[in-house]
């Protein structure tokens, strides 16, 4: 493995690893505070015990994405120093005022986590509060400085010169809203399916049926909220990257030849080569449709640019198909539980109902990885869109390859630890609490 | 604008060398324990960090963006030639941030408690180590941007006696903090007695690794001494510093929790300010060519001013946060 692949395979595993831990910790809160002002409300011992539960969860996850986000805060430099020393001061903007959101949340937590009894009651709640408010900044503001790299802005290049830097410019770039909601939906959908589906099993278990179920309901609500409002998300991110980066639009749907009625190209393998696409489904116009509104606008294909600065096509495709098949499942899954909680209430006993909602436990966070996969891996050969090359940003320093091992393998362990301590968190829920049923 | 995220820069050092430190020292302390007062030492340092050391290890991340932001030519000439060590540090920073929560947030305690506690304790010193040995890079000189050879380039650039130094300088300063901190933390005269004796024990380790920086300067032709006692501010606060050692050691047993806090914390700013007064505004200095300035490497004028508002406002919000939290879990430690 060259140096270079060796650096992006590192970003993108830091990537992939910290997503996760960042997506739980910045939308677990708010179901946490959720259960929490039931329990206030109406003080059920149950919502307490779930809303205790749930707060572990938190700090687990606070944890390990806080050190994986350190970690990457300083792996912007060490593998990407050229990059850094010209962007840093042009989208640094939002990371400044993230890192102000991310100790305000650190500050809540310890407030939270560590004020069971201690403090007045609303007080305690409302910290708690603020660790999901905060953590959803955090999450707009990283999300709105990737968006820079998509769609630079707040400076002018010339001369291979970044000049005139203004960084309010390039925090709100075109990019940032679009990415940062779909993000934001995307984490809400993810974890909260995540989250009912793990409660859903248990209940299947018929353990501590009472705790789960109120669990479940809360996760379930969210998650299907998330999953019918994220295809809207979704179209206003497609018609974006239509217009904004048209050569990451027809990557995602293995594009090649610009065509008027473009038609909607599924499954398939893409030849590079040949600038064709095998064994395809197509349904025609309804590219022309999502990209732009009507049937018949032309889409931009691959062919309309060189291909030195085509991403590769087959992940990108791929990623983006798996992406959109998967919300598309979750669609189903919401429409049907909203459904069932408006006609169907009977239908909330049957196991049915919850194995699909088990089956469904990791399908978000691979939708997750699927996105980013088609945002990073469909920019490319740019780190900066149309302005530095990725290859041009790499650190100088050899041998990433093994520091890429290395990370490879503390990842690898430590979602296996966080993997079986969740586990055991669950295992232990009538231990733990004094669960009645 | 400049001037105000300058001294955000070194105040965010600061608080993380005091509060990180004190962070880092508690692992540090356990490791040191005799195997029957490791579980009593875990528990009086759990109590007093357990809230605030998510917040405590923020400052990193600060400083760290201030850097990136506002001097983005000295954070990748860092982020090069000082590659491995940054690494190492970043991988004990992961190791013990998640060892500490999985400790706690563990449902069933078996063994791998034991696997918790060993990679706290091991990470707790490696990474204060492996931070000093990047300070004492970056001061030494020892970087040199036009290194073609990769050891010259990548190794020796932080691989030396006087890096190396400051770093065990760095891990008994760490405990030290901590020992002090948690005095103030004990409940019974029995574990105030064994922590004061464990502030003097570092105290002594401290002076100790300070003596061996000097001679690894000597060594390595590192100008330290000119650095501490060529001007008169420094020489002031390493006297000082010095001066209140003495007393603090005289009187550890007598004085009130909050007074060798304050003084403990003072001890360390001074050494700051020592260090720093003479290199302001050079932040790094290099082998063979000028240093890394401050007032010379920085971000346009629209950023640094962006960056200080943002800073400003972060304040805000976050030390009168940050304050509360300290006080309310005081309060209730003291009632």
């Amino acid at each position: 493995m060259d140096d270079f692949i060796a650096a992006r395979s590192q970003m993108a595993l830091s990537l992939g690893f910290h997503i996760i831990f960042s997506c739980i910790g910045m939308i677990m809160p708010f179901f946490m505070a959720v259960s929490h002002y039931k329990w206030l409300k109406t003080g059920s011992i149950v919502y307490r015990n779930v809303t205790r539960a749930w707060s572990r969860g938190v700090a687990i996850f606070f944890a390990t994405g806080a050190v994986s986000g350190t970690v990457l805060s300083f792996e912007l430099g060490l593998l990407w120093p050229e990059f850094m020393k010209h962007a840093g001061p042009i989208f640094g903007m939002p990371f400044s005022l993230e890192g102000t959101a991310f100790f305000i949340e650190a500050i809540a937590l310890g407030f939270y986590l560590y004020g069971w009894n201690k403090f007045n009651k609303w007080f305690h709640w409302f910290t708690g509060v603020i660790v999901g408010v905060s953590g959803l900044a955090s999450g707009i503001l990283v999300v709105a400085a990737n968006a820079w790299m998509n769609s630079p802005a707040g400076f002018d290049y010339i001369n291979g010169q970044y000049l005139n830097i203004d960084p309010i410019a390039a925090m709100f770039n075109d990019a940032w809203f679009s990415q940062a909601l779909h993000m934001i939906l995307a984490a809400l959908t993810a974890t909260g399916f995540a989250v009912a589906g793990v409660h859903a099993l248990m209940i299947l278990k018929r353990k501590n049926v009472l705790f789960h179920t109120k669990a479940f309901r809360i996760a379930a609500v969210f998650a299907c909220a998330g999953a019918i409002l994220q295809p809207l998300s979704g179209d206003i991110s497609a018609k974006d990257v239509a217009k904004r980066q048209p050569v990451k639009l027809a990557a995602m749907e293995a594009h090649f030849k610009t065509e008027e009625k473009a038609a909607l190209i599924l499954g398939g393998i893409p030849d590079e080569q040949n600038d064709t696409v095998r064994y395809a489904l197509k349904i025609p116009g309804a590219l022309s449709f999502l990209a732009h509104g009507d049937f018949k606008t032309p889409v931009t294909g691959l062919e309309a640019f060189p291909k030195d600065v085509r991403p590769p096509v087959a992940i990108t495709h791929y990623a983006f198909q798996v992406m959109v098949g998967l919300g598309m499942m979750m669609l189903l899954i919401a429409v049907f539980y909203f459904f069932t909680l408006w006609r169907k209430k009977r239908w909330l006993e049957k196991r049915w109902l919850l194995k699909l909602f088990a089956a469904a436990i990791p399908v978000g966070f691979i939708a997750v990885e699927a996105g980013w996969t088609v945002t990073e891996v469909g920019r490319q050969p740019w780190i900066i869109y149309g302005i530095m090359r990725t290859r041009d940003a790499v650190t100088p320093m050899p041998g990433i390859v093994y520091s890429f091992s290395i990370f490879t393998a503390v990842y690898v362990s430590l979602s296996i630890v966080v993997m079986a301590l969740l586990y055991r968190q669950v295992k232990m829920v009538g231990k733990l609490y004094d669960v009645t049923s | 604008m400049l001037y105000v995220v300058m001294a955000y820069l070194w105040a965010s050092i600061l608080l993380y060398v005091l509060m990180g430190g004190a962070d880092f020292g508690a692992g540090i302390l356990e490791f040191l324990s005799t195997r029957k007062s490791k579980d009593q030492t875990r528990q009086v340092m759990y109590r007093a960090i357990g809230p605030i050391w998510e917040a405590n290890h923020m400052w990193l991340i600060i400083a760290i963006v201030i850097l990136f932001v506002g001097f983005p030519v000295i954070y990748s000439t860092v982020s090069i030639s000082l590659h491995i060590p940054l690494v190492i540090m970043l991988l004990g920073i992961v190791a013990r941030g998640t060892a500490f929560s999985f400790r706690n947030y563990d449902a069933v305690q078996d063994r791998m408690q034991v696997v918790y506690s060993k990679t706290f304790m091991y990470s707790s010193v490696i990474t204060p180590l492996f931070l000093g040995i990047i300070a004492g890079s970056a001061v030494s000189g020892r970087i040199d941007p036009q290194a073609t050879h990769f050891t010259d380039a990548y190794i020796f650039s932080w691989l030396g006696l006087f890096p190396v130094t400051v770093g065990i300088f760095t891990v008994t300063i760490c405990g030290f903090l901590a020992a002090i901190f948690i005095i103030g933390e004990t409940k019974t005269a029995a574990e105030r007695q064994r922590f004061i004796r464990k502030a003097r024990h570092m105290s002594l380790a401290a002076i100790v690794a300070a003596g061996l920086v000097l001679i690894a300067a000597y060594r390595d032709d590192v100008p330290l001494a000119g650095w501490l006692f060529g001007n008169p501010v420094s020489i002031t606060c390493v006297m000082l510093a010095a001066l209140s050692l003495f007393w603090m050691w005289a009187s550890l047993f007598r004085q009130s929790t909050r007074w060798l806090r304050i003084i403990a914390g003072a001890q360390i700013t001074l050494l700051l300010v020592a260090i720093t007064y003479e290199h302001y505004p050079v932040l790094i200095n290099l082998k063979n060519t000028e240093g890394l300035s401050l007032l010379v490497h920085k971000g346009s004028d629209k950023t640094i001013h962006a960056l200080a508002v943002a800073l400003l406002a972060g304040s805000v919000f976050i030390l009168p946060a940050l304050f509360y939290l300290l006080y309310s879990f005081n309060k209730q430690e003291a009632t």
